[in-house]
């Protein structure tokens, strides 16, 4: 509780710092409050308690996006939080669950551990740009058909990550389909059926 | 993470001017290339940068293969080089160690220098919440060394310090006596990689012998008759995405069935990329039967020294020599 005023009080003296930007500016959970704890634990007569914020475009599903954002910002946070694009999913924000996992440039890229700020005008694809209208990317229907889920939040990122895997060449046997997609998890261990959709959706498409 | 001032530089003179100005290795000021390391640690407090310089697009991300060797630009990514042909065929240790590194994903993004920088993996390194970390606070003292210290070293460990190296690449380029080539203010220089990394000693903050402002641009591994002949085995948890136990790179050069000569360096057990000349010098003239590697491998426990959790690293070092050995020898 302490932690949580301490976190409150220095929130509201870095929104004071930073006035009217913060107030047009989407905010990222969390960010806030670590730059209050950052600025709380800078060394006294630091000059730089709050970052300056950058200009950005992010080309994500053929639309291009200018932003201002913190330069902390992950681009899976520039993608949920600024574009509200929520089908790129959270989960442990290190680079080892792959549930946000995208496709930059063509090549799958975990964006928790990109800055968005470092992507400016890299081609980003997202589970949201994968289907064509109402019809769905073959390895989304594979999901649906093969029943390659139970909880679903990191069906996204697998999507993401085999569409690439097929892609590469890398689906060609379960085995090679397995090690290929081992950096994204499955909580629910629905592994067996997201090898057996990828596997179909590799006899009829090559990319995405 | 802790609030920073992201610096775009146009080009690498203005890169080494903002890192010139702070101290060496725990500077205030961080370079960022793919990230997939810089960003971890900044999410998890474990670096608080006041300023973080992007080497995005700065770096030359060039794979050059020719008959003095192998040339890697720094910013090329770890999957570029492990698909590249020249590699996968005439440096098959390389193309190996980075296809068991990491996932996919992370392969895309991360580059050479980074692999080459990347922080331990030490549990108690990368979680502040531990306040004993000579590693990340200079004389704070060092938590693994009574606590969980499976992953640890047993080579060229210190009283302050046991975190082992984490990079795979960096095992597999120190076998073939790859070089790094480093820009500074002043110039160049190169170094080789196996001079590069500093052991923890009373001072493992400072992890290499970049100087402020130091930057790698490149790395090289000369042409060499061992290089086709050379394999990765990397020993851990589970069969992919995962940080060694243990591993072994290996080249061989062969007359034969006899071993003419041999190139070994380990991974998972030092501090840095662990180098044994005394079991390259034992296999050298050698057959490939399983008793005289065994023989040879044995000399790479030297100076081991287990800390409880890790002491099967000793014998499961040996093991992986002649392992790696054996397959890399049956290769045509």
């Amino acid at each position: 509780m302490a932690r949580f005023n301490r976190r409150r009080r220095e929130l509201l003296k870095l929104s004071a710092v930073t006035g009217g930007v913060c107030a047009a500016i989407p905010l990222v959970p969390g960010t806030l409050a670590d730059a209050a704890e950052g600025a709380d634990m800078a060394p006294a007569g630091s000059a730089n308690p709050a970052p300056a914020f950058v200009n950005v475009t992010l080309r994500v599903n053929g639309t291009e996006h200018p932003l201002t954002l913190d330069p902390r910002t992950t681009l899976l946070d520039a993608l949920r939080e600024h574009l509200h694009l929520t089908g790129t999913k959270k989960g442990c924000g290190l680079g080892q669950c792959g549930a946000c996992t995208v496709l930059m440039d063509g090549k799958r890229v975990k964006s928790c551990l990109s800055l968005a700020a470092l992507v400016d005008g890299r081609d980003i694809k997202t589970i949201e740009g994968l289907a064509e209208g109402d019809e769905l990317h073959p390895l989304q229907a594979a999901f649906i058909e093969r029943d390659a889920f139970q909880c679903g939040y990191c069906t996204p990122g697998q999507i993401m990550a085999g569409v690439a895997c097929i892609a590469e060449g890398h689906a060609g046997s379960p085995e090679e389909i397995r090690k290929w997609m081992s950096g994204n998890l499955c909580r629910c261990g629905a592994y067996d059926h997201i090898v057996l959709a990828i596997r179909d959706a590799a006899a009829v498409t090559r990319g995405g | 993470m802790h609030p920073f001032t992201l610096e775009r530089p146009r080009d690498l003179a203005a890169v080494l001017a903002l890192r010139a100005q702070a101290g060496r290795n725990d500077a205030p000021v961080e370079y960022i290339a793919g990230g997939t390391d810089m960003v971890q640690l900044l999410q998890e407090d474990v670096r608080r940068p006041e300023r973080l310089v992007s080497l995005g697009r700065l770096l030359d991300n060039r794979i050059e293969a020719g008959p003095n060797g192998l040339r890697i630009g720094a910013g090329a990514t770890m999957a570029e080089v492990a698909a590249h042909p020249a590699v996968a065929q005439q440096f098959p240790a390389i193309a190996e160690a980075l296809l068991e590194s990491a996932s996919p994903q992370v392969r895309n993004q991360a580059t050479m220098g980074g692999n080459l920088l990347q922080r331990p993996r030490c549990p108690y390194f990368r979680d502040v919440g531990y306040s004993a970390c000579n590693r990340r606070v200079p004389g704070s003292g060092c938590s693994a060394m009574q606590g969980e210290n499976r992953w640890h070293a047993v080579l060229g460990t210190s009283a302050d310090c046991i975190a082992a190296h984490a990079s795979d690449l960096a095992v597999a380029f120190v076998a073939l006596d790859a070089t790094v080539e480093v820009l500074n203010p002043s110039g160049r220089r190169n170094v080789l990689l196996n001079d590069f990394y500093c052991l923890p000693g009373a001072t493992p903050h400072i992890a290499t012998v970049l100087e402020p402002g130091e930057l790698i641009t490149a790395v090289s591994v000369p042409a060499s008759p061992l290089s086709s002949r050379s394999h990765y085995l990397k020993v851990r948890d589970r069969a992919s995405f995962e940080f060694a136990l243990v591993s072994a790179a290996v080249a061989l050069d062969m007359n034969g069935s006899r071993i003419r000569e041999a190139r070994v360096a380990l991974g998972g057990v030092g501090t840095k990329p662990w180098r044994v000349p005394q079991v390259e010098a034992a296999l050298a003239g050698s057959d490939l039967d399983r008793a005289s590697l065994r023989q040879a491998a044995a000399l790479a426990a030297n100076g081991a020294q287990g800390y409880g959790h890790n002491d099967f690293k000793i014998e499961l070092m040996q093991r992986a020599i002649v392992r790696a050995i054996e397959t890399a020898g049956a290769r045509a």
